[in-house]
C-alpha cells in the first residue's frame, strides 16, 4: 500500500512513551487510552487506506484539561493531533506514531441557543445535525450540510470548512461561524468573535476556519442559525450531453436564480444509483441535473417554472417537477445514495474533490475520460454543479495488485487538471495528507511560505498536526530569516520545498 | 517608482522600503484616510494598478486589479444584473468625494452594509488575492472559483487588515445576482427596545428579510419621516416580495400597523443607510460603529444619552452613534464599557479628528493574548514593520 511520507517518528519521543502516557493520565485520569485494542478505532479516519497507531489517545472533558495537555506537550516537544468524529476524507485526523491523539468527542453539549439573536453556542463534539436537532422545534436550522452531517462534529467542520448541497446559497462553514473559543499549542485560551456579526482586529476566524487542526484546538463554536425555508421543490432534468446540462446551470445563474441545491450526475453514476435505489432515473441520459428551490411557495413555484423553461430551451430530454415532498425525496434518493451505489459496482472507490470554473465542465469531463483510459480505471461523476465542485469516484479493486496506486495516480491527475483549467485542489474535503504533495501544483513556494507563516504565528514549534496540508514544514526561524542586502528580496538562497 | 502598475513594480517598492526600513502607506484613492489611527508614512499609490481582469457573470466571479475604481466595477456588474451583495457602505461618511474609492481599499477596510445580515460580510465575498507582503514577496492565496478550501484562507484573512500585512494588487470577489424588486415594511413610532424586538421577530420568521434597520425620531426626520421608523426590507422576484410583505405585516401586528414602501423608496432609504448619509452633515461629530448581539443594541445607545444621531442596523446588532464633539474622549469609555456589559462585541471610532484618533484607540482594544497573536502575525508578514505601522495598533 502506498502511503504519503509522514515525518519520521522521533525516536526520543517514542522512548518517552511511558512518561507521556503518565502525564496524560495525570491530566485526564478517566480519559486516557494507551492499550492497542482501545486505540484501534483511532488508527485512521474516513481515508481508510492510511493507518497509524497513535502514541496515546486522550479524551479531555474540560477546557482546562485541553489547555493542560497542550501546555504539557508544548513544554515537552510532543506532537498533538486533534480529532473530531474521524470522518475526514483527506486524512486530516490520521494519528502520528509519535504524537498524542486528542479526541474532542466528549465536548458534546449544546451550551446555549439564543433564538432572538439567531445563534447557538455549542461544544466542538456536537454533530452537525445535532445543532439543527437542537433548534428545529422553533423552525430554525444550521445551514451547512455535509453529507456526513449525522456523524461529523462541528469542530471538524470548522477545521475543514465543510459544506454541502446548500453551499451555493447558504455558504460554507466559514460563512456561518461567528466565533470560537480555542486553545493554542502553548495552552493559551483565546476567544475570537461571538454573538455579534463582525469581530475586531485581524480576521483570525478566517484563518482558523479551514485550518485543518494545525492552528489550535477548538473548544467552543458560536454558529449562526437560520429560520428554515417553508418549502422546497425540485426538478429532475435529463440531457443527452454533459455540455447541455452545464449550459443549463450557467443559464439558471445568469438568470439571477440561486437554487438551494443544484447537483449533476453522469451516466455511470446515474446507472449505479438507479441499480441501487430504483427511483426511475432515465438510464439513457448522459447527464442528470437536480435543481432544488427553497423559500415561500409562491417564489418556489415561480422560479421552478423559469428553471424548467431554461432546461427545455437547452434541449432537456426529460424534465420532471416534483409535486409532493415524497417525489422530491425520491429525486434526491439516487443522488444521496450515489456513493454507496458506486460501492456496489466496484470493490473499492476513491472519492476525489476538486473545483473548476463551471464553463470548463465539458473540457474537464472529456479529459477525465482520456485519463480514465490511460490509467485503466473507470470514473463515475457526481458533483455540486452550482459551484463547480466535482466528486469524481474512481473505481478500483484494492486486492488487484497496483490498482490502488493507479487510482491514486489518476486522482492526482484529475486534481492537477482542475488546477490547470483555473480551479482548485479541494472544494470541501480539505488537503490533509491526501492532497498535501499536490499543493505545489496550485501554489508557488512563496505562496506556501506565506501560509506557513500563519502556522508560525500560531504554533511556532509545529507541534499541532504536523505533516498535514504542507508538503514540508520549514522551521519558523529559517523561514523568518530576512537577508536584506541592496534592497533585493526575496532571497533565492533560502532553501525551501 | 511613484505609481507602480505591475505586481513587480509594487514588489520593488515594498522591497526597497523593507531594505531601508522606511514605513509606507498603501493607498487607493485615500477616501478612507480618516479611518483608524492617523499615520503619515510615505504613500504607496496604487491608483494606477487598475483594470477588471476577468468577469464572468455565470461563474459569479470578478477579478480586478486592486486600484480599480469601485465606480467602474459597479457599472460592470450592474450591466450584468449583478452586484456586490454585501452592500459596501460609506459614500458619505466624511471619508472622501463621491464616486471615489478603489476595490483594494474596499477589501483592506472590509466594511459591509445593511444586507450583511442575510448575504454576509465583505470577507465572505473575497475568494482570492494576489498581494505583496512586507517581505517584498508576491504571493497568491485563495482561488478564482466560488468553492475552495485549499490551504489557509489568507484572502479573507487580509480583509480588514488596512494594508498592515500586505499590499493587495489583485482581488477576486464573488458577485451575486441583483434582486428583481424590493419593498420595505415600515413600522412607525416604536421605542428602540420595541423596534429591536420587532426586528428580531421578523428575522426569525420565514420571510427572508434582507435588511432590518431602525431610525429613532431624529434620524428618521433626516429622511423625511415624522416619527421613528423601523424598516424591514424584502427582496426577490415580484410575486414573492408581494406575498412576504403581506405576511410580515400580519406577523408584526403586535407592534403596530405596518406601511408598505415600494422599490424606488426602498432603494432611496437603503442607499442612504448604506452610505451613511444620515451622518454626512455633522462631520465634526465623532462617529462610533458598534457591533453587538442584536438585542444588546438599545443598551449601547442608552449609554450615550446625549448622542446627536443614532441609527440601528443589522436588526439591532450594528449601532451607529454620532456623539457631541465636546465630549472629552468622544464617550469612548462609556461606549466600550457598554459593549463589555452587553456580553461582547466591538466599538470602532469610524470618524473623528486626527488628534482624537491619537488619544482614543479607534479599534476596540483586544485582550492581551489576542493582541499578541495579531502582533506575531504582523511580524511574520511584515518583519521590518514597514507596512502602515501604527494604523491598527500593530
Ligand atoms: C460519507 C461521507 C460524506 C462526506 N460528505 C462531506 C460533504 O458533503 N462535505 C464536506 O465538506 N465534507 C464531507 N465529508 C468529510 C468530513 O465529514 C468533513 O470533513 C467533516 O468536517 C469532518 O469532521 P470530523 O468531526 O469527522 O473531523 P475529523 O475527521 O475527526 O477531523 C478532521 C480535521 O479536523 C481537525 N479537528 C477536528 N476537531 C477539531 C477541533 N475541535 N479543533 C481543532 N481541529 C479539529 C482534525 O485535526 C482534522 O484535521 C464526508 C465524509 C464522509 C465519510
Ligand atoms: C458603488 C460604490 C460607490 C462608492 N462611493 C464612495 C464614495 O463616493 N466615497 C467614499 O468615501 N466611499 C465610497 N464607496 C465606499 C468605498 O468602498 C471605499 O471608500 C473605498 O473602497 C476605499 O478605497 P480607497 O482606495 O479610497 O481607500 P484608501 O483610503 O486609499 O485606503 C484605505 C485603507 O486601505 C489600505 N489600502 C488601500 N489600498 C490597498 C491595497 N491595494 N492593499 C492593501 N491595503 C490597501 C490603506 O492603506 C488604508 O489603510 C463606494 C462604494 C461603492 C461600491
Amino acid at each position: 500500500m502506498s502511503h504519503p511520507v509522514m515525518p519520521e517518528p522521533d525516536a526520543g519521543t517514542l522512548a518517552r512513551r511511558g512518561e507521556i502516557v503518565a502525564a496524560m493520565r495525570r491530566i485526564v485520569p478517566d480519559g486516557t487510552i494507551d492499550g492497542a485494542v482501545g486505540m484501534k478505532p483511532y488508527e485512521s479516519d474516513g481515508l481508510t487506506a492510511y493507518r497509524t497507531v497513535p502514541l496515546v489517545v486522550v479524551l479531555p472533558e474540560t477546557v482546562e484539561q485541553v489547555a493542560a495537555v497542550l501546555a504539557w506537550c508544548h513544554a515537552h516537544d510532543v506532537k498533538v493531533v486533534p480529532r473530531g468524529a474521524g470522518t475526514s476524507l483527506s486524512g486530516g485526523a490520521l494519528p502520528l506514531a509519535d504524537g498524542v491523539l486528542m479526541s474532542m468527542m466528549r465536548f458534546n453539549r449544546v451550551k446555549r441557543v439564543d433564538f432572538e439573536n439567531r445563534v447557538a453556542v455549542v461544544e466542538p463534539g456536537v454533530t452537525n445535525l445535532g445543532i439543527t436537532r437542537a433548534v428545529e422545534h422553533e423552525g430554525f436550522y444550521y445551514a451547512p450540510d455535509p453529507s456526513s452531517q449525522i456523524a461529523c462534529s462541528i469542530g471538524g467542520n470548522v477545521a475543514e470548512n465543510s459544506g454541502g448541497v446548500h453551499c451555493l446559497k447558504y455558504g460554507l462553514t466559514t460563512n456561518n461561524v461567528l466565533g470560537v473559543e480555542m486553545v493554542l499549542m502553548t495552552g493559551e485560551v483565546l476567544r475570537i468573535g461571538g454573538a455579534h456579526l463582525d469581530a475586531p482586529g485581524y480576521d483570525l476566524l478566517a484563518l482558523i476556519v479551514g485550518s485543518e487542526g494545525l492552528l489550535g484546538v477548538v473548544t467552543e463554536v458560536t454558529v449562526r442559525i437560520l429560520r428554515a425555508p417553508e418549502t422546497a421543490r425540485a426538478v429532475l432534468v435529463a440531457f443527452d450531453s454533459a455540455e447541455a446540462a452545464g449550459l443549463t446551470v450557467a443559464d439558471v445563474i445568469a438568470a439571477g436564480i440561486i437554487p438551494g441545491g443544484m447537483e449533476m450526475m453522469d451516466k455511470p453514476a446515474i446507472n449505479a444509483a438507479e441499480d441501487f435505489v430504483r427511483v426511475g432515473y432515465p438510464r439513457d441520459a448522459e447527464a442528470l441535473l437536480i435543481v432544488e428551490l427553497d423559500g415561500p411557495p409562491v417564489e418556489v413555484d415561480h422560479l421552478l417554472a423559469r428553471v424548467e423553461a431554461i432546461a427545455r430551451g437547452r434541449g432537456a430530454t426529460d424534465c420532471r417537477v416534483s409535486t409532493s415532498d415524497a417525489e422530491r425525496m425520491a429525486f434526491w434518493a439516487g443522488r444521496k445514495a450515489a456513493f454507496p451505489a458506486v460501492g456496489r459496482i466496484s470493490p473499492d472507490y476513491y472519492c476525489m474533490d476538486g473545483t473548476i470554473p463551471r464553463r470548463e465542465l465539458p473540457t474537464v469531463l472529456a479529459r477525465m475520460r482520456e485519463l480514465s483510459v490511460k490509467h485503466g480505471l473507470r470514473v463515475a461523476n457526481v458533483f455540486h454543479a452550482g459551484d463547480g465542485n466535482l466528486h469524481p469516484l474512481i473505481l478500483y479493486d484494492a486486492n488487484a495488485p497496483g490498482e490502488l496506486e493507479a487510482a491514486e495516480a489518476l486522482g492526482a491527475d484529475i486534481l492537477r487538471l482542475c488546477v490547470e483549467v483555473g480551479g482548485v485542489l479541494t472544494g470541501e474535503h480539505g488537503v490533509g495528507i491526501e492532497k498535501r504533495d499536490l499543493m505545489p501544483a496550485m501554489f508557488t513556494e512563496t505562496d506556501l511560505a506565506h501560509q506557513i507563516r500563519v502556522k508560525c504565528a500560531f504554533d511556532e514549534k509545529h507541534l499541532l498536526n504536523p505533516g498535514k496540508v504542507f508538503p514540508e514544514l520549514h522551521r519558523c526561524a529559517e523561514l523568518g530569516r530576512m537577508h536584506v542586502s541592496g534592497g533585493r528580496l526575496p532571497f533565492p538562497d533560502i532553501p525551501r520545498f | 517608482m511613484e505609481r507602480p502598475v505591475t505586481d513587480e513594480d509594487v514588489r520593488a517598492v515594498v522591497a526597497d522600503a523593507a531594505a531601508s526600513g522606511t514605513p509606507i502607506a498603501p493607498r487607493g484613492h485615500g477616501t478612507r484616510a480618516g479611518l483608524g489611527r492617523p499615520v503619515e508614512h510615505r504613500p504607496l499609490d496604487l491608483s494606477a494598478v487598475t483594470g477588471i481582469v476577468a468577469y464572468e457573470p455565470a461563474e459569479l466571479v470578478l477579478t480586478a486589479r486592486a486600484g480599480t475604481p469601485l465606480a467602474e466595477i459597479a457599472v460592470a456588474v450592474d450591466a450584468a444584473g449583478q452586484e456586490l451583495a454585501f452592500e459596501p457602505p460609506l459614500a458619505g461618511l466624511a471619508h472622501g468625494e463621491a464616486g471615489a474609492g478603489t476595490v483594494g481599499g474596499l477589501v483592506a477596510t472590509a466594511l459591509s452594509g445593511p444586507r450583511r445580515i442575510r448575504a454576509g460580510a465583505l470577507r465572505d465575498h473575497v475568494l482570492g488575492v494576489t498581494a505583496v507582503s512586507g517581505r517584498g514577496e508576491i504571493f497568491r492565496a485563495g482561488g478564482k472559483v466560488v468553492k475552495n478550501v485549499t490551504g489557509y484562507d489568507l484572502s479573507k484573512g487580509l480583509a480588514g487588515s488596512f494594508g498592515t500585512l500586505a499590499v493587495l494588487t489583485e482581488v477576486t470577489l464573488k458577485v451575486m445576482p441583483k434582486a428583481e424588486t424590493a419593498a420595505t415594511v415600515l413600522l412607525a413610532g416604536l421605542s428602540d427596545a420595541r423596534a429591536v424586538a420587532a426586528m428580531t421577530a421578523a428575522m426569525g420568521a420565514p420571510v427572508d428579510v434582507s435588511a432590518a434597520s431602525h431610525l429613532p425620531a431624529p434620524a428618521a426626520a433626516r429622511l423625511g419621516f415624522p416619527a421613528a421608523v423601523t424598516l424591514l426590507r424584502l427582496e426577490g422576484v415580484a410575486p414573492s416580495v408581494e406575498e412576504r410583505a403581506g405576511r410580515l405585516a400580519g406577523l408584526l401586528k403586535p407592534f403596530g400597523t405596518a406601511e408598505r414602501l415600494g422599490s424606488a423608496e426602498t432603494a432611496r432609504i437603503f442607499a442612504a443607510l448604506r452610505d451613511g448619509a444620515l451622518f454626512a452633515d455633522n462631520r465634526d461629530h465623532p462617529l462610533w460603529r458598534v457591533s453587538v448581539a442584536p438585542t444588546a443594541g438599545p443598551a449601547i445607545a442608552a449609554a450615550v444619552p446625549d448622542a446627536a444621531t443614532v441609527v440601528y442596523d443589522w436588526s439591532g446588532g450594528l449601532v451607529l452613534l454620532a456623539v457631541d464633539p465636546a465630549a472629552p474622549d468622544a464617550h469612548a469609555a462609556r461606549v466600550r464599557a457598554a459593549v463589555a456589559a452587553a456580553g461582547g462585541g466591538h466599538a470602532t471610532l469610524l470618524r473623528g479628528a486626527p488628534d482624537l484618533r491619537l488619544r482614543v484607540p479607534p479599534f476596540e482594544p483586544q485582550p492581551a493574548a489576542l493582541a499578541a497573536l495579531a502582533r506575531r502575525l504582523k511580524a511574520e508578514f511584515d518583519p521590518a514593520g514597514i507596512l502602515n505601522p501604527g494604523r491598527m495598533d500593530f
